[in-house]
């Protein structure tokens, strides 16, 4: 059923990690801060008519670390390289949290890098009101269950992170946490600059955002709004920090309108 | 053998069931500070070091833990400050300055310049990467711990030691003018002593830098271990490790009757103790420790230092309960560990009589040139305190350093660490005896 593989690029100086999978028009996944969680009914949806291309993060125990990245800016810059030398440019994506905060780097240093974009509960902003989550400060178990309003009702959640942490998941999670330190520690998850980057940018956004997110709160998705003008926003009613396995069928419906368009 | 004397100089007015509700030290809110008891037992500790070096210890040892009562030691080169200038003879060992955590290696530099000028050249400086905490509550990155600590480590070496003014653009660290006018009184530059738990880049690092490695309380076992993997590294470094490269510090407390002793030694585990220190989140945060080092502590379950511990990542993997907690029961549970931990001898209580045999074990096992006697935590009296230090110094040291002798343990000052070669190809000579393990059923 769920038709993707995971292969390995020569781009950029680094051998990234990749998972492909769909067929037609390349759609670039950034996945969160917890790295990639597998091929979710979200992928398999939108794979129906687009080709998902999911880099796995460096550090994040697939891909090498790369240790000349040391922000979010830096990570933007080898990514960008590693879609010009793919030939992808310009293409959709969809960035997930600290994946948005990437994707938002990527546009702001490079405004035709991105043919449309959707960020996804996006870190990166300094909300006005309110603030960012900081994950670093709470075990990884509770960290996970702040991604989520209701675990015990999210399938998806409890099939992926429910039960028995095993050693081996919890050095992959731990993995993730400590890239994300390395290039996030402070300003913590955003950076100052970026809104005054994005100003005047024309790529088409979209911004999603869970009304009971926990982790990423409404003030980022304003921010992301006074920056791009033209921003549309899309609330999931009820979701947390995870709309897309959360309330699956409304964040597909959003996303794909919006691709479309 | 130097024998030392170290308290964390914990903050002793703080209810139990207040470090028990937050389940740990770190973290309990700073309203409960209480500036008028905080003066008196600032004085408190720094006459009671004074009262160290009347005793007859050859050193005296401070620490340094932010944004915890568990340590007073916020600055600790304040109180060695102090120290350097009321003290005539102990030298000033600090266990350690936290390199990463600062994140001013040319300030520490002339900070510590000044204190061994002030002491006339009686610092011994320790390097620490900070605990968990530490990293929270400084906003290091603690990703970038490690390297952190080299490049700091590097740089106050050369600060000490290279004419200035020059210039310096590290990774981490930028000085655009090094030219500082406090120069340590020692030359090249005091000792250094490195204070760990388990880690072993940090055993390496140590081993390759010929520099002293104080354990922390360890499990004998395990710390056997850790004295095999240095000696290994000395080896390929072409010399061979000895009593001189190691150090021993171990919770001690004496009173007049062994019922005594062992009541107070409760206090060990206050709040829940060194397991208590910070709670799993903090303990080891993000790419603070290495994948080796994770696995090493996954083998270690019991209590070792700051409570960092195979335990302490099965609770950060675990789900963390949010029900009521019945204290009583949490502090039958902390008596009976701690009994255990007695067994383990992590913990030494007693009298002279009974506690003089143990630490002669532990020193026969680890053969260290350093042993540093670790005071009485938690709310316990300035006599009861001061009682266990005078059964120490004048009953047991003499006893510790007559073995010490007959065993051959050469401190760091006897013997240069580092200076008994190793010709090369031949194999090196054992630095721990595990014989007197088995027979007491440890391992």
């Amino acid at each position: 059923m769920a038709n993707f593989i995971e292969e390995t690029v020569k781009a950029a100086g680094a051998e990234l990690a990749l998972v492909r999978g769909g067929s037609g028009k390349p759609l670039l996944i950034l996945h969160d801060e917890l790295g990639y969680p597998g091929w979710m009914g979200w992928n398999e949806k939108l794979a129906q008519d687009r080709t998902l291309l999911i880099p796995q993060q460096p550090g994040y125990g697939k891909t090498p670390r790369i240790d000349w990245i040391m922000n979010y800016r830096d990570l933007g810059g080898f990514y960008a390289q590693v879609l010009r030398e793919m030939k992808l440019e310009p293409i959709d994506v969809i960035g997930f949290s600290a994946g948005g905060y990437l994707a938002a780097e990527m546009a702001a240093a490079d405004p035709a890098i991105f043919s449309r974009m959707v960020l996804v509960a996006p870190m990166g902003i300094k909300p006005a009101q309110g603030e960012i989550m900081d994950f670093f400060a709470v075990t990884v178990r509770r960290h996970l269950m702040a991604t989520v309003a209701d675990p015990a009702n999210t399938p998806e959640y409890t099939k992926i992170y429910g039960g028995q942490m095993t050693p081996e998941r919890f050095e992959s999670f731990e993995d993730a946490r400590a890239e994300t330190a390395r290039i996030g520690w402070e300003p913590f998850m955003h950076n100052p600059s970026l809104p005054h980057l994005l100003r005047g940018l024309k790529t088409p956004t979209l911004l999603v955002w869970g009304t009971r997110d926990g982790v990423v709160p409404r003030g980022c998705i304003d921010g992301y709004r006074a920056a791009i003008s033209g921003a549309q926003v899309v609330e999931i009613a009820g979701a947390g920090h995870r709309p897309e396995i959360e309330n699956a069928a409304e964040f597909d419906r959003a996303v794909r309108k919006f691709l479309a368009a | 053998m130097q024998v030392g004397y170290f308290t964390e100089r914990p903050y002793r007015w703080l209810p139990e069931e207040e470090i028990l509700r937050n389940r740990g030290y770190f973290a309990v809110s700073n309203s409960f500070f209480d500036r008028e008891k905080a003066a008196n037992d600032y004085h408190y500790y720094l006459d009671e070091y004074c009262y160290a070096e009347d005793l007859g210890f050859d050193a005296v040892a401070l620490n340094e833990h932010h944004g915890n009562p568990f340590c007073m030691g916020s600055v600790m080169n304040v109180e060695a400050s102090v120290l350097a200038y009321r003290t005539k003879r102990v030298r000033i060992v600090l266990i350690g300055n936290p390199l990463p955590v600062i994140k001013h290696p040319l300030r520490m530099a002339e900070e510590l310049a000044e204190i061994d000028l002030i002491s006339r050249g009686r610092l011994v400086t320790g390097w620490v990467r900070g605990a968990g905490s530490e990293q929270f509550f400084n906003n290091a990155n603690p990703a970038y711990n490690r390297e952190m600590f080299n490049e700091a480590h590097d740089f106050i070496v050369q600060a000490w030691t290279r004419p200035g003014p020059w210039r310096y653009e590290g990774k981490h660290f930028h000085y655009r003018h090094v030219n500082p006018w406090a120069l340590p009184y020692q030359k090249p530059y005091p000792p250094m002593w490195i204070p760990g738990v388990l880690s072993p880049e940090t055993v390496q690092w140590c081993a390759e830098h010929r520099y002293p490695y104080i354990g922390l309380g360890t499990q004998l076992g395990p710390t056997c271990d850790l004295w095999d993997y240095y000696a290994d590294v000395a080896a390929q470094q072409g010399y061979q490790a000895g009593p001189e490269n190691f150090g021993y510090l171990i919770p001690t407390v004496l009173a007049e009757s062994e019922e005594k002793a062992q009541a107070i030694a409760d206090n060990f585990v206050y709040g829940g103790g060194q397991n208590a220190f910070s709670a799993p989140q903090f303990t080891m945060p993000p790419g603070y420790n290495s994948k080796g080092a994770i696995r090493m502590l996954a083998k270690q379950q019991t209590s070792a230092w700051l409570g960092v511990s195979g335990a302490k990542i099965t609770e950060s993997m675990e789900e963390g309960d949010t029900g009521a907690v019945n204290y009583d029961e949490v502090r039958r549970k902390l008596r009976a560990g701690l009994q255990k931990v007695e067994q383990n001898l992590q913990v030494i209580a007693g009298t002279p009589t009974t506690v003089i045999p143990k630490i002669k074990t532990i020193l026969s096992v680890l053969r260290p040139g350093v042993f540093i006697m670790f005071s009485i935590q938690g709310p316990v009296g300035n006599d009861d305190r001061r009682t266990s230090m005078r059964l120490f110094a004048e009953d047991v040291m003499p006893a510790l350093k007559e073995h010490a002798k007959a065993i051959d343990l050469p401190d760091p000052f006897q013997r240069k660490p580092g200076s008994v070669k190793l010709a090369a190809g031949t194999k090196r000579g054992p630095v721990s005896d595990r014989g007197p393990l088995a027979a007491l059923g440890l391992k």
